[in-house]
């Protein structure tokens, strides 16, 4: 359970970019998580919401886009989403591939602010 | 709600770049320093401690050897680790359930990098949260028991799929705990392709010259993320 160091780090982020901005309020957060990333989206709403109480993020809504695992099949010469994250074979040729391009994100795209 | 004008701003950060930052930054100092630096993760009671006490033993005849050793509390594994004659320094999280690049940066505080050619870093027992966080090491090494069951690489995927090197540890204890092998290694090559797999026994020193070749030609500086 290390969502709860996560949501400090939003908070601090945010509330920097926001003053950075001249906003005096945030209202929605957008993240990108990938689900590599060993956060637990439901933890880490839970850890924002006590973390966020009496900040300039009081109130406001994470807005999580979850990224499913991409690999690069070098046989395939294409991309291609992981449907189980456990087992790292190209899906379409069902050859194995350690090569991951997406899928351990855990950024904070954009901000909604007043 | 306020009738405020909303706007959106883009930010675009990495939410542990501040870790990543720091991480970065201990990177630099190891490699100045030219120590060699291990991350050892694993879920509690796979047997970090002992492997690590039979590894400074053994290579302390050879080379300057130092640990940091994370736990929730207690620095019963500083004290265990010392009787191997190596510089240990336990970091006691309060709590915290995995090592922070900035915990790592204070309690190095007071010790010469350049006195050391390899320091251990034992995280703290569990196979989610250390993960996230990059220790500047140059290597990370994830330990699973035996009595752990095949299947845990498939279970915790992401901290197995970053793992330069996974150990299996316990093998003595293989039998006992009708371990199978073939499933083992057919779990972590189902997350991690490429991984390199070394079965060890501290108590009987099974795979351990395998192991610390393995240490000895890992020099090479390696980026995490």
């Amino acid at each position: 359970m290390h969502e709860l160091s996560i949501a400090m780090n939003l908070v601090q982020i945010a509330e920097e970019a926001a003053r950075k901005a001249g906003a005096s309020q945030v209202t929605v957060l957008y993240l990108r998580v990938g689900v590599l990333s060993a956060i637990v989206p439901e933890a880490l709403r839970f850890g924002f919401e006590i973390v966020t109480d009496g900040t300039m993020l009081a109130g406001a809504r994470l807005e999580i886009e979850e990224l499913p695992v991409r690999i690069f099949c070098e046989h395939c010469a294409a991309e291609a989403d992981l449907p189980n994250p456990q087992i790292f074979c190209c899906p379409t040729c069902q050859r194995p591939t350690g090569h991951m391009v997406q899928g351990r994100e855990l950024e904070l795209t954009s901000l909604e602010v007043t | 709600m306020s009738d405020l004008p909303k706007r959106l701003i883009d930010v675009r950060q990495h939410v542990l770049s501040k870790n990543d930052h720091l991480a970065h930054g201990l990177r630099q100092r190891y490699d100045q320093a030219g120590v060699r630096v291990f991350n050892l993760l694993s879920s509690p009671g796979a047997g970090k401690t002992r492997l690590l006490e039979e590894t400074l033993r053994r290579l302390g005849d050879r080379y300057r050897v130092a640990a940091l050793v994370g736990d929730l509390a207690t620095d019963n594994d500083a004290r265990r680790l010392a009787r191997s004659g190596a510089v240990v320094r336990q970091i006691e999280t309060g709590g915290l359930c995995h090592l922070e690049a900035d915990l790592v940066t204070r309690h190095l505080e007071g010790w010469d990098l350049a006195d050391f050619d390899f320091l251990f870093i034992e995280n703290v027992g569990n196979l989610v949260c250390p993960t996230s966080y990059d220790l500047g090491e140059h290597g990370r090494v994830v330990l699973m028991a035996v009595t752990e069951g095949e299947d845990k690489p498939l279970k915790y995927p992401g901290t197995f799929r970053w793992a330069d090197l996974v150990l299996i540890s316990k093998i003595d204890m293989a039998e006992a705990a009708e371990f199978d092998s073939a499933a083992a290694r057919a779990s972590i090559a189902s997350v991690h392709p490429d991984a390199t797999i070394i079965a060890t026994s501290a108590r009987t020193g099974a795979g351990l010259d395998e192991w610390l070749a393995w240490l000895e030609t890992r020099g090479i500086r390696h980026e995490i993320s």
